[in-house]
């Protein structure tokens, strides 16, 4: 990447558009989370993990020379354990972000099985049948509802459960599960793991940072194994499991001439049902009655990606983008659920003729209105919100700016239809991808996600790293911001396959009619990725568990809590994980040491911290080979793959049978 | 690219789901709703969507139903710009062509339109094929000699290299069918033109003028898991996965394509089947769906054979000994007329005989042919007939006395896989034809010798390591070693008949079919042959000693758990492990508990009929009603594919002759009911059984097809000759 863009200062986004509107920003000064980035710098003690204020004897802040042997707080806390407990209290708070978001989706189902929310129903009756034979609810002969009452009861169990382990535990590959075992960190449930985390983290409790840390793998694992799978396949029963769709990204979907209501947050439920009134000929009328030529349902974030994901709703891009698409000057109205809402926005919408209302009972933001939703009064709320947006849509102050940037995109990727499209309704399984990976057609899998950071040239690291990446045969899987980085680059196009990737991704991208950045949805899909990699372990010829796949995550950009916990569980899982940015336990060497060569004995997994985007890419290319070469797999050469041919005779295929392996299956 | 072949499969099912309704529009117009419909001797409606769907079509009603099942699996073309993902899509709709096409030939056969017939030539194609000629094949299929199938779809660009392209299948000893047409050309009408010889006997079986008649290759391949892999119907991944593993079909496609082909051929990758084309088009070969891949281009008609085996991942040893005409089991079938003959031997019409001898190694020159008599040459060029005595003497450090007779039996397929030879009977009634063609192309006498040094050589390697052959063409000479040799039949003989199971300690497995059905195993005692008829003890002792890893392995007999049944501790200790768990207990002389499984390929089957306390014996391809109630195909569904199901059974034909039979639930005389097709073949040995059991009248007594079919009559006959089953003790 060039010298500017790792700059900040020179170059604020990746995004052109972003960037030509940041301009316009400037010149009509208007602030931006950029230009507070430039004028407040991260506090060094504290952003490398130094600091403690966990009681008010202090801050304690731990710095100098031999710091990590001789520093100690008011307590005699020692930098390690200070530097674990501060990561254990990020991976509690992401966990518990995704889990209360999971929690109301539950609750959510639970409502709908008894008749208690009318406006919604389950929309994928496969999905909740194979929900429920995973986690043994019986389902032959038996009502939908009634089978969907006692799939959210269970998970509700999930929750509150004091002993035993979390429902989706046994859904991992068995290796995975012993290894949890082995050191035990299988979550018991997700509400006791992270107040115990909190509780170990309080003054006077766990001092040994391995102690601690194995209490933030245990805390990230209900996160990844609890939280975020809960909420993905609940989502999915409710509003129907993910199938490829068309959509488009960046700024241009905002359209001067309609109501422009844009989602931005989390959550799906609001959404989806905005999706379902937005269409109603009354509120069509209404705005047309207003001037406008219809109504335009648009997002940004991770609300966004779940209802791109499922209808194709077109998105303004992820974390940075949010403001920026509020100085459009076109969002007549804007509502907001929960995570990663700047609250700048309540001024910024003050600048413009915007509204920002705040949806979620749990957030509430100066200067929004607060219109709160919840599931028993779904649509009635939502037509009251969209009718508030076309009353503002006369307020729209004639543009300033023109901006027309949006490019086409592919989305919809769930674990089940990547089976699918690898050998449609009957042959559909992971073994073609299996073989690519083997023949060296497809080098390796990378899992790029996390936010999107204005302490960098926002985008950009994303973008750099897809493209280096899809260059070198590296099938890409994206989520959360991760993917709106590269939709807005126009990356998640089948063309991009054709034009950017190796040879051997392009060959395999070319014979399923794909992109070679798959977009899985919101960052709470990540859980996706986890059930991809068991089924791609179950079906043999790779590893088989997670751990020692040629497989790695990579957040280059991340700020949110919510993505250490994600990188935690993918490392404890089995999967190296690399952040870009600075380390925040960069004070304590131990730590380090722990989260990278103990995690990697432990779990095959670890969580680094890389600056420098050139050195993640060598990271992540080495740890992908060195899978491969553990694995016995070919070589990985661009340009030259295939498999060896083994030709059978009779004697090699009444073999067969005793080579077969029972196929362990992902319940499906 | 790939999406022009995705977007080319998702239109042409789109257009067969069409073409399939009119048809069948037409057939119920014609016959009704109501009509039942069946394919020719077939237990499983109509395969493909009974395979996959487990939907059991059995009237023009049920065809429109399953033809909603086709219409489910269509799809939109992908797009031009951004398109959304396609494979799967094409794959569905691959399969939803395969379920059209079936109803479409189904709807075709009840308008009388199936087979086809070619208007101009009045040649008629093979149509549907039965399951009687899947369960014939049987062991070929298993034992290397059919080792992979071919779909020729299409016109070679000219007559002489269709021939090519087929002789050098049939050289691979590969089962090859015919369909498809470019402008109403196509290789059945190539060969056709060039006089190859076409049909199931030289293994090139036109199935009809169009790409849709591919459909019934497809058929007939998926009901190997359903007849030899016991997938269940609906277990539609069991099948495919087991079609892919194990049934090496593949495609080639001569001649340019269109949606049709493209929609078909996505069809048969979901079977794990590629396709081969000879022209330039887009190529899919990331491999999973099949084993590697999908879809490839050879332009060079020379190589395109040898490049769809390999993408197929076959792997094909063809040994072939030193003489000027092709050779395989291909060419086995061949008939040789009168007209075409060029000489013939023995067949009553001259002196001869044929005899394999077991020498010390320093008896025998190793690759040595002499043909004895003083003007042979003359007497061979004049053509017509004349005496031939054969005589192999072969050595080895392994050979056995016993091995002789194996050996011997080799002689026939040795001869008869030459193109142009024939070859009839065994020991002193043989009989030998060379037609004209192959004496054209050189062949002599020497090179029966050659035939017999190169293949029995390489068939029993490790058994054999010296192998010299003698012909004898002087009719006094022929005579006097005639004697000899039957002196040496009579030992052989005598040696068997004393070959009982308890004077052996070993049994033999046959595992051959595990292959093609992964659980089964057949017990070879001496007293019991294999199922399929084609391996008793003896052969499979000298396939041990041939190849020690193979697919007969000794069995320890250990002791004897049950007389009366013939249960064996070894055999048991035995099945467990070589069944893969699926097979526990197995009794040798009982129908009734643990009986033995079946791969599918049995010659017969023996099936209780309780209301006659006695069983029936129906022999594969009797197409008739049964006393059972069901004919033999449906009969086969619920024996084969490796399980026990007591009161049923398949066996080999030779098996009824033995003491052994049935022995534990009282032998011959259970045997109220049995086609007269097997009385007739077998009556000299049962009446042999008949008076040994002291009911010398047996046979007699025993119903056949004209006394009845079912067992209201049947019983009614059995009172009347006074059957002995009736007052033998219940079966059950």
């Amino acid at each position: 990447m060039s010298e500017s863009e790792k700059t900040p200062g020179l170059k604020k986004s990746a995004n052109e558009a972003a960037q030509r509107i940041l301009q316009w920003a400037k010149e009509e000064s208007v602030g931006t989370c950029f230009d507070r980035a430039d004028k407040l710098k991260p506090c060094p003690i504290g952003h490398t993990g130094a600091c403690c204020k966990n009681c008010h004897m202090g801050p304690c802040r731990l710095t100098g020379k031999n710091a990590e042997e001789e520093g100690r707080g008011v307590c005699g806390a020692t930098l390690p354990t200070i530097t674990a407990r501060n990561m254990v209290r990020s991976i509690a708070a992401g966990t518990s972000a995704h889990s209360d978001h999971a929690r109301d989706m539950v609750l959510t189902l639970l409502a709908v099985a008894e008749g208690e929310a009318k406006d919604f129903q389950i929309k994928d009756v496969k999905k909740l049948h194979r929900v429920a034979g995973i986690i043994g609810v019986p389902t032959e002969g038996r009502e939908t509802n009634a089978i969907a009452k006692d799939v959210a009861l269970a998970f509700l169990e999930d929750f509150r459960r004091t002993k035993g382990e979390l429902n989706y535990i046994k859904r991992a590959p068995k290796k995975t599960q012993e290894r949890w075992k082995k050191w035990g960190v299988t979550p018991r449930c997700i509400d006791r793991e992270v107040v115990e985390a909190l509780h170990r983290t309080n003054i006077g409790v766990d001092a040994d940072p391995d102690h601690l840390l194995q209490q933030g793998v245990r805390t990230a694992l209900a996160d990844g194994w609890g939280g975020c799978m809960i909420s993905t396949d609940i989502t999915d029963i409710l509003f129907g499991t993910p199938e490829p769709v068309k959509a488009e990204a960046s700024f241009g979907i905002f359209k001067e001439d309609e109501v422009n209501v844009v989602v931005h947050g989390h959550e799906p439920t609001f959404a989806e049902t905005l999706v379902d009134v937005v269409g109603e000929p009354e509120l069509v009328e209404y705005a047309k009655s207003k001037g406008a030529k219809g109504i335009n349902l648009g997002g940004m974030c991770c609300t966004a990606n779940e209802v791109l994901m499922r209808h194709g709703i077109p998105t303004a891009g992820g974390f940075t983008n949010q403001e920026i698409g509020m100085l459009t000057g076109l969002v007549d109205l804007m509502t907001v659920d929960v995570q990663c809402i700047m609250p700048s926005l309540g001024e910024l919408a003050k600048k413009f003729h915007s509204t920002l209302v705040t949806t979620s009972q749990k957030a509430k933001i100066p200067g929004a209105v607060h219109v709160p939703f919840d599931e028993h009064n779904a649509k009635e709320t939502a037509r009251k919100i969209v009718r508030m947006a076309i009353d503002n849509f006369p307020n729209r102050k004639p543009a300033k700016l023109h901006e027309n940037q949006k490019f086409p995109m592919i989305g919809g990727f769930s674990e089940e239809y990547i089976q699918y499209m690898q050998g449609g309704r009957w042959r559909g399984s992971f073994r073609p991808l299996n073989d690519a990976i083997m023949a060296g057609r497809v080098r390796g899998v990378v899992g790029l996600a996390g936010c999107d950071n204005p302490r960098m040239v926002a985008t950009g690291v994303h973008r750099y790293i897809a493209m280096e990446l899809i260059k070198q045969d590296v099938l890409i899987v994206s989520t959360g911001c991760g993917s709106g980085a590269c939709g807005t680059a126009g990356y998640l196009t089948p063309e991009t396959a054709l034009e950017q990737a190796g040879p051997g991704l392009r060959e395999v991208c070319e014979a399923i009619g794909i992109p070679p950045i798959l977009h899985l949805g919101a960052c709470v899909d990540n859980s996706r990725i986890l059930t991809i990699a068991t089924a791609m372990a179950a079906e043999g010829g790779l590893s088989d568990e997670i751990g020692g796949m040629p497989a790695v995550g990579i957040a280059p950009e991340w700020m949110s809590e919510k993505a250490i916990a994600i990188g935690v569980y993918f490392a404890a899982s089995g999967v190296p994980v690399i952040f870009g940015g600075d380390s925040p336990v960069q004070a304590s060497k131990e730590v380090t040491r722990i989260m990278t060569d103990v995690w990697l004995e432990r779990f095959k997994g670890a969580l680094h911290f890389e600056p420098d985007p050139e050195k993640i890419l060598a990271m992540a290319f080495d740890y992908i080979d060195k899978a491969r070469e553990a694995l016995k797999l070919k070589k990985y050469e661009p340009g030259r793959f295939g498999a060896e041919r083994v030709l059978m005779d009779m004697a090699a295929r009444r073999e067969l049978e005793k080579q077969a392996k029972p196929h362990v299956g992902i319940g499906y | 690219m790939s999406k022009l072949i995705a977007a080319g499969a998702i239109q042409g099912a789109r257009a067969m789901v069409e073409k399939a309704r009119e048809a069948l529009e037409k057939a119920i117009a014609e016959k009704g709703e109501d009509f039942k419909f069946e394919f020719v001797d077939t237990a499983f409606y109509l395969p493909m969507i009974y395979a996959m769907t487990g939907f059991p079509v059995k009237t023009l009603a049920d065809m429109k139903t399953a033809l909603g099942f086709a219409e489910e699996l269509l799809h939109e073309s992908p797009g031009s710009e951004t398109w959304l993902p396609y494979l799967g899509e094409a794959l569905d709709s691959g399969m939803g062509m395969l379920f059209a096409e079936e109803i479409w030939l189904a709807a075709r056969t009840v308008l009388g339109l199936e087979p086809a017939v070619d208007p101009e030539t009045g040649y008629v194609y093979n149509g549907f094929i039965t399951d009687t000629i899947q369960r014939n094949l049987g062991i070929q299929l298993v034992d290397g000699t059919m080792p992979g199938f071919a779909v020729i779809i299409g016109a070679a660009p000219d007559d002489d290299t269709a021939v090519k392209i087929a002789r050098e299948l049939q050289e691979k000893n590969i089962l090859t069918f015919l369909c498809g047409n470019v402008n109403g050309n196509s290789v059945t009408k190539q060969l056709l033109r060039k006089g190859v010889e076409l049909g199931w006997d030289s293994r090139i079986v036109p199935l009809g003028p169009d790409v849709e008649h591919a459909l019934y290759a497809a058929d007939w391949a998926i009901r190997a898991s359903l007849i030899f892999g016991g997938k269940k119907p609906a277990d539609f991944k069991a099948h495919l996965l087991y079609q892919k593993d194990r049934v090496f079909a593949f495609a080639i496609v001569l001649g340019p394509l269109n949606d049709t082909i493209w929609a078909t051929g996505a069809g048969a990758i979901n079977m794990g089947f590629p396709a081969i084309a000879d022209t330039d088009i887009p190529v899919i070969h990331p491999t999973g769906v099949c084993i590697y891949e999908e879809v490839d281009k050879e332009l060079d008609h020379s190589r395109i054979v040898q490049k769809a085996i390999e993408v197929r991942g076959l792997k094909i040893v063809v040994e072939k000994p030193p003489i000027p005409v092709a050779y395989g089991p291909a060419f086995e079938g061949e008939r040789i007329r009168k007209e075409d003959m060029f000489i013939e031997f023995g067949g009553q019409r001259t002196p001869a005989f044929e005899w394999v001898r077991m020498r010390e190694m320093d008896e025998v020159e190793d690759g040595k042919i002499t043909v004895v008599g003083d003007n042979w040459k003359q007497q061979f060029e004049a053509g017509g007939k004349m005496p031939l005595g054969i005589i192999i003497d072969v050595a080895g450090r392994k050979m056995q006395k016993d091995f002789e007779s194996v050996i011997e039996r080799k002689i026939h397929h040795g001869i008869n896989e030459a193109q142009g030879l024939w070859h009839m009977g065994q020991r002193d009634l043989n009989w030998i034809r060379i037609n004209k063609a192959a004496k054209s192309a050189g062949v002599t006498l020497e090179h029966l010798g050659s035939i017999f040094t190169t293949m029995l050589r390489y068939k029993f390697r490790s058994i054999i390591d010296k192998v010299q052959v003698t012909i004898y063409t002087q009719e006094d000479e022929v005579k006097k070693l005639l004697e000899d040799a039957r002196k040496s039949y009579k030992e052989r003989d005598e040696r068997l008949g004393s070959l009982t199971d308890e004077t052996v300690d070993t049994f033999y497995s046959c595992l051959l079919c595990q292959s093609f059905a992964p659980s089964h195993v057949c017990v070879i005692s001496p007293e019991r042959l294999g199922l399929c008829g084609a391996y008793n003890w003896l052969d499979g002792k000298a396939a041990y000693e041939i190849d020690p890893t193979g697919g007969n392995q000794p069995i320890t007999k250990g002791s004897l758990l049950d007389s009366r049944y013939g249960r064996y501790s070894g055999i048991d200790d035995y099945l467990k492990k070589a069944s893969g768990g699926a097979v526990e207990s197995l009794n040798l002389y009982t129908i009734m508990e643990n009986p033995m499984t079946s791969c599918g390929c049995f010659e017969c089957i023996v099936a209780i009929i309780p209301e006659a306390n006695g069983v029936m014996l129906v022999q594969r391809g009797h197409q008739g009603m049964t006393p059972a109630g069901m004919k033999f195909s449906t009969l086969a569904g619920s024996v084969g594919g490796g399980m026990q199901t007591p009161g049923f059974m398949g066996v080999g034909r030779n098996f009824i002759t033995s003491r052994k039979f049935l022995a534990g639930d009282g032998g011959l005389k259970r045997v109220v009911w049995m086609t007269k097709n097997l009385k007739e073949s077998l009556r000299e040995a049962l009446t042999q059984r008949a008076v040994e059991e002291g009911v010398p009248d047996l046979l007699d007594k025993i119903a056949d097809e004209d006394a009845c079919e079912d067992s209201e009559k049947l019983l009614e006959h059995l009172a009347k000759v006074g059957h002995p089953a009736l007052e033998m003790d219940p079966m059950i």
